[in-house]
């Protein structure tokens, strides 16, 4: 029954690129190997299974969901039963741009949070990345200690700051002395303050995150750059300024997109520290208060995670192009 | 002959970084100092959990302490019954790591080894995927969740409140992540590898599981430890997915007792830090297959 590829007369003819039968094929664009042609039938049903079904798992949850969540967007809906699917057109979304006190804080506060990583613990995790790659004793004792963050749950980051934050028992509060009744300040309930209190949390983790990637990325860095740049005579900002910097573009838009992806991602710290009330309202907490408070409704939440899709595609669909482009040329 | 080797290491070891110069000195005085402020919330909370509830309302939290002790620890985990959370995320965690790398390695290895027109296509579905926030995804995961009935395979009868929901749903969305850096990997293995083998007549399953996994292990071990902390630490499925308190895994289920039960900061500061515990200590086993794990996915794009 199976016949074996040296059977078949495909398998005769030698691999592309090894013969002239490479440019008599047409069935592939473009042929790094020959493995397509030596192929049985039950090869190509094994293949067929082997990218299949995770393919199939992927789509339903990711991509169909996706897909339901913009088609409920046109619809009203309470969960009970499909036969109360409305059509709505773009009441949802008019509803949402002009008639809802949460939306517009929450895309500023999205907004103000990629601002703040991308301007506070980002270069600090470069400068750090730079000091760490120097080749220096306890390298990797100062590296651990500002990664620890990242390996923790960004929930129980939420309980830790809680302890600091916390207007009676915080530290902050404790140590200046406005944890008597009158003089508190409320770290977490005060919406002028509870966004930032949340962001130095998040950006205490994020530097760790960055500070990887950075290293990472100095450590793929050429040392000849830096002796031809030391021979030139230039002194180590200048190094650092024309010669490593422009090398860790890779590294830099990896850097913005991650940043960016977390920025529109965040959830677990405010959920943990407030629930997203007032002063931290997120796109993500809004729409997963359309879940798990008490109003279902389900075309609004949809409509509000259709706003968060569009913005996350603007993003992932330029950089995997970008990034795809370069692997086939590579 | 070994000895001679290790001195001249050493000594191009020392020569590299010897010059005690007043700029290293003061790098790490800085450096020092940043450790320490970046270690300070966690060694707070590790103090406030080692201090009793009442010497610390008595006398606040700035407070010399009369004693230490990890009572804390021990009520969190009795009182929380800790050791059930711990097996809910395990009974998650292990096959959604397991499962994600079989079925990631199988679509990487489909679209790197073969040259089908659907390979780039397929692979950017997967990708883009994985950077999908998860709320854009969630109000219909949520419905569906409640439609699928499973009686008698899942506790609750439905996808909704089981363990198997998780599973699938870390597998399904992880999976991007990790079809994106094996395939990178797979694609950098040599060609006439699997070329030869395929000549002489071995299937495609063979190519796999016998010639391309086992050269993927360091891969797979780095991604191994990823996932398992990203799962592990894994808050919001669990949040919305599950709604019996008891089948929660422990990092939702802390939040659900510490809004319950715990009246105590000092208690709650314990359970957090217990929580993180599993995770320390795989990084701490594994940092550098974390590490080169985080760095697999980022250095190619």
């Amino acid at each position: 029954m199976t016949t074996t590829p040296t059977e078949s007369p495909e398998a005769a003819t030698p691999p592309p690129g090894s013969g002239p039968a490479a440019k008599t094929s047409t069935t592939a664009t473009k042929v790094p190997q020959g493995h397509r042609r030596l192929l049985t039938r039950r090869d190509r049903l094994t293949l067929g299974l082997m990218a299949g079904l995770p393919t199939i798992l992927h789509v339903a949850l990711v991509w169909v969901t996706a897909l339901a969540s913009i088609l409920l967007a046109f619809t009203t809906w309470d969960g009970i039963g499909f036969d109360s699917i409305k059509w709505v057109g773009l009441h949802n979304f008019t509803e949402l741009f002009t008639n809802n006190p949460q939306f517009w804080p929450a895309v500023e506060h999205n907004i103000v949070w990629f601002v703040a990583l991308i301007l506070i613990p980002t270069p600090l995790g470069l400068f750090l990345a730079v000091q760490l790659d120097k080749n220096i004793r306890f390298s990797r004792v100062y590296q651990t200690a500002f990664f620890l963050p990242v390996v923790m749950s960004l929930a129980v980051i939420g309980f830790v700051w809680q302890l600091i934050y916390n207007p009676d028992t915080g530290l902050i509060n404790s140590l200046i002395g406005a944890n008597e009744p009158g003089h508190y300040i409320d770290w977490i309930g005060d919406p002028d303050l509870n966004l930032w209190a949340i962001l130095i949390a998040a950006s205490w983790r994020h530097t760790g995150y960055m500070m990887i990637l950075y290293l990472a990325g100095l450590k793929g860095v050429d040392p000849s750059l830096r002796e031809a740049s030391a021979l030139d005579g230039a002194n180590e900002w200048q190094t650092f300024k024309n010669v490593i910097f422009p090398t860790l573009r890779p590294t830099n838009t990896v850097v913005l997109v991650v940043t960016i992806i977390e920025a529109l991602r965040a959830f677990d710290l405010v959920f943990v520290f407030n629930k997203g009330a007032e002063g931290t309202e997120l796109l993500s907490i809004l729409v997963t208060n359309n879940i798990i408070g008490e109003s279902s409704r389900i075309g609004y939440g949809s409509a509000i995670a259709v706003v968060l899709l569009v913005i996350s595609l603007a993003v992932i669909i330029p950089y995997l192009i970008a990034t795809f482009r370069k692997e086939r040329r590579a | 002959m070994s000895t001679t080797v290790d001195t001249t290491a050493a000594t191009a070891a020392r020569k590299e970084r010897t010059p005690v110069r007043p700029a290293r000195i003061v790098l790490h005085v800085f450096l020092v100092c940043m450790a320490l402020a970046w270690l300070g919330p966690l060694l707070w909370a590790l103090y406030a959990a080692m201090r009793p509830y009442g010497e610390t309302s008595e006398k606040g939290y700035v407070s010399w302490p009369d004693s230490l002790s990890f009572d804390n620890f021990t009520n969190a985990f009795t009182q929380s019954e800790m050791t059930h959370y711990f097996v809910n995320t395990l009974i998650i965690a292990v096959p959604a790591v397991l499962l994600t790398l079989f079925l990631s390695s199988m679509v990487a290895f489909y679209v790197s080894r073969f040259d089908f027109r659907i390979n780039l296509f397929l692979l950017l579905v997967f990708t883009a995927g994985n950077l999908l926030p998860q709320q854009v995804i969630i109000t219909p995961l949520y419905r569906l969740y409640l439609l699928i009935d499973l009686p008698g395979i899942t506790m609750s009868g439905k996808l909704y409140d089981s363990a198997l929901g998780l599973v699938l749903i870390h597998v399904a969305f992880q999976s991007g992540f990790c079809a994106f850096v094996l395939s990178n990997y797979m694609r950098s293995l040599p060609h006439e590898l699997t070329e030869a083998a395929l000549v002489d007549g071995a299937s495609v399953w063979r190519l796999y599981w016998q010639i391309v996994l086992p050269l993927c292990k360091p891969a797979m071990a780095a991604l191994a430890t990823l996932l398992s902390i990203w799962i592990y630490n894994d808050f919001f499925w669990a949040l919305v997915l599950i709604s019996t308190g008891e089948n929660m895994p422990i990092t939702s289920a802390l939040n659900n007792l510490s809004g319950q039960y715990f009246t105590d900061p000092n208690l709650v500061a314990a359970g957090a830090l217990l929580t993180a515990i599993p995770t320390l200590i795989v990084y701490f086993a594994l940092q550098r297959q974390f590490v080169s794990g985080l760095t697999l996915g980022a250095n190619k794009g």
